[in-house]
């Protein structure tokens, strides 16, 4: 491996205790360089967000460990920003104010308050939000909604960005719009991702490596998949690709042969 | 609709021996009460603006104790499970409790009127407030907590910034219901405790027959209810920026 930058150990997670004692993961170890985008893809139930939120520190996990850049991970913080499924924006803020309440929770010691402007319109800027600063979030669509999500997420310089799903509740165009735009970010920035789905055009799209798991309970990594398409990637030009249809395949045919004695059991 | 209903009235007790006055004889009556609200020969005998703004502000007091506590309280209550439960069984016995059922133990406590009304109002409006502000904080989404927490909001941040403008629309439905529950309780209170106020004037009509004097303070008594139950409502709605909806 490269320089490990993000490494879970040996984690496993128990919910319950007794009769109702459940495994939802076992024995996951993984190790994430510094810029690559990883993306855990598997049927639903199987535990990818449960490890998601352990990375995030939002749940602790039963055993082993989580270290970013040699540090143990034991709670939540901004340097794993989570970009939630449902966006999880404050209804009661607007974009702005919703951006900008990470930002000044993060920087209020290093940067001045019209740093902190800049650098919240920046953010925005980036996911081309700008023009509805003074919207609440009841008055923008869903792939709005989700821009801004992503604009807090990275205003908060995370050293790991945490994708839960972020696409999964939008329509197929947006869908695509937005994952054009994540590429754009993260060729301009080199942020580490981790993302969640379970769209495998998404994770052969977007990721240099697929970690695909098998269906719970006692969910462990299955098999690894290194994409090795160059970047940037346009998908159009990827529909014919080999590499890019090889491993379409390879996704395809874990997810629906080899995981899927487990459904049965 | 209300010009039918006047005239219903007026046909209905326009009879010489009808038991209540017809509403133009309550205008007659009440002319001199209806033109001078200002009046004061001291003692009680006072005008209805002096009597309505006596009670208002014992309300104002009461309620604004019970709103402080009941929040604070019911904040207490909806974060933890330990006061939850040590908690939820006495305010679900002490709110049956009717408010007037408290004032001979607060007279007996407090040795004076005043404060015993004031006590009646608190001790009535606060239960709905606690409630309302303790389901309001449980039910905050996990969403918004995971959000704090990744933040890493301390705990006077997440107050602010996440549990009080999530909770404003419960706090604010007990803040409604508490506020109706103190006019009501006032003016049961005044007629026992007497002096200065709405309540103690609808008494002190009665013992003087004056059936139109008490029709013309219950319009008004109405009216001011309405007006207070709006005032919150409205208070809401600005405080909660679009999350309050009534």
């Amino acid at each position: 491996m490269k320089n490990e930058y993000l490494k879970i150990e040996h984690v496993c997670k128990t919910f319950g205790k007794g009769e109702t004692r459940s495994e939802v993961l076992r024995d996951i170890s993984l190790e994430v360089a510094k810029g690559e985008y990883i993306a855990i893809i598997g049927h639903s139930g199987c535990g990818k967000s449960t490890l998601l939120n352990i990375v995030a520190g939002l749940t602790d996990a039963t055993s082993g460990y989580v270290f970013l850049e040699g540090r143990e991970v034991h709670q939540p913080g901004p340097d794993r920003a989570v970009v939630f499924q449902n966006h999880s924006l404050l209804p009661w803020l607007t974009v702005y104010d919703n951006v900008r309440l990470a930002v000044d929770k993060v920087f209020r010691g290093s940067k001045s308050s019209a740093e902190r402007h800049e650098w919240t319109l920046r953010n925005l800027e980036l996911v081309h939000m700008t023009h509805a600063l003074k919207k609440r979030p009841g008055e923008i669509s869903g792939g709005m909604k989700q821009r801004v999500g992503i604009a807090r997420a990275l205003s908060m310089s995370p050293k790991v960005l945490l994708l839960d799903e972020p696409f999964g509740a939008l329509d197929a165009l947006t869908r695509a719009h937005l994952q054009e735009e994540v590429m754009k970010i993260h060729a301009e920035l080199g942020n580490t991702v981790m993302m969640i789905t379970h769209d495998v055009d998404e994770a052969v799209l977007l990721s240099d490596r697929i970690v695909m798991m098998t269906n719970g309970p006692a969910a462990h990594i299955g098999e690894i998949h290194d994409v090795n398409l160059a970047r940037p990637r346009n998908r159009l030009e990827l529909i014919g690709d080999p590499t890019y249809i090889a491993g379409r395949a390879r996704v395809l045919e874990f997810l629906h042969k080899k995981s899927h004695y487990v459904e049965a059991a | 609709m209300i010009g039918l209903l006047g005239l219903v009235w007026q046909w209905l007790c326009s009879s010489p021996d009808a038991s209540l006055p017809p509403p133009s004889k309550v205008l007659s009556d009440t002319h001199e009460l209806i033109t001078q609200p200002f009046y004061d020969n001291g003692g009680n005998d006072k005008g209805l603006f002096w009597h309505l703004l006596a009670s208002l502000k014992r309300v104002a007091l009461g309620y604004t104790l019970a709103a402080t506590v009941g929040i604070g309280l019911g904040v207490l209550v909806g974060s933890s499970k330990w006061a939850m439960r040590a908690l939820d069984p006495l305010f679900q016995v002490l709110r049956t409790i009717p408010p007037l059922a408290w004032l001979p133990l607060s007279l007996a406590a407090f040795r004076d009127g005043q404060p015993s009304a004031i006590f009646v109002i608190f001790i009535t409006a606060i239960w709905p407030i606690i409630i309302n502000t303790a389901v309001g904080i449980r039910n905050i989404p996990q969403d918004y907590r995971n959000v704090a927490r990744v933040l890493r909001l301390n705990g006077a941040e997440f107050f602010t910034t996440i549990m009080l403008p999530a909770a404003a629309p419960y706090i604010f439905t007990g803040l409604r219901i508490g506020i109706g529950l103190s006019w009501l309780a006032i003016v049961a209170a005044e007629m026992l405790i007497g002096g200065v106020g709405i309540g103690f004037f609808i008494w002190d009509a009665w013992n003087s027959s004056l059936i139109s004097d008490i029709i013309l303070a219950l319009a008004y008594v109405g009216v001011i209810g309405f007006l207070l139950d709006r005032l919150v409502a409205l208070t809401g709605k600005l405080i909660g920026r679009g999350t309050v909806s009534i």
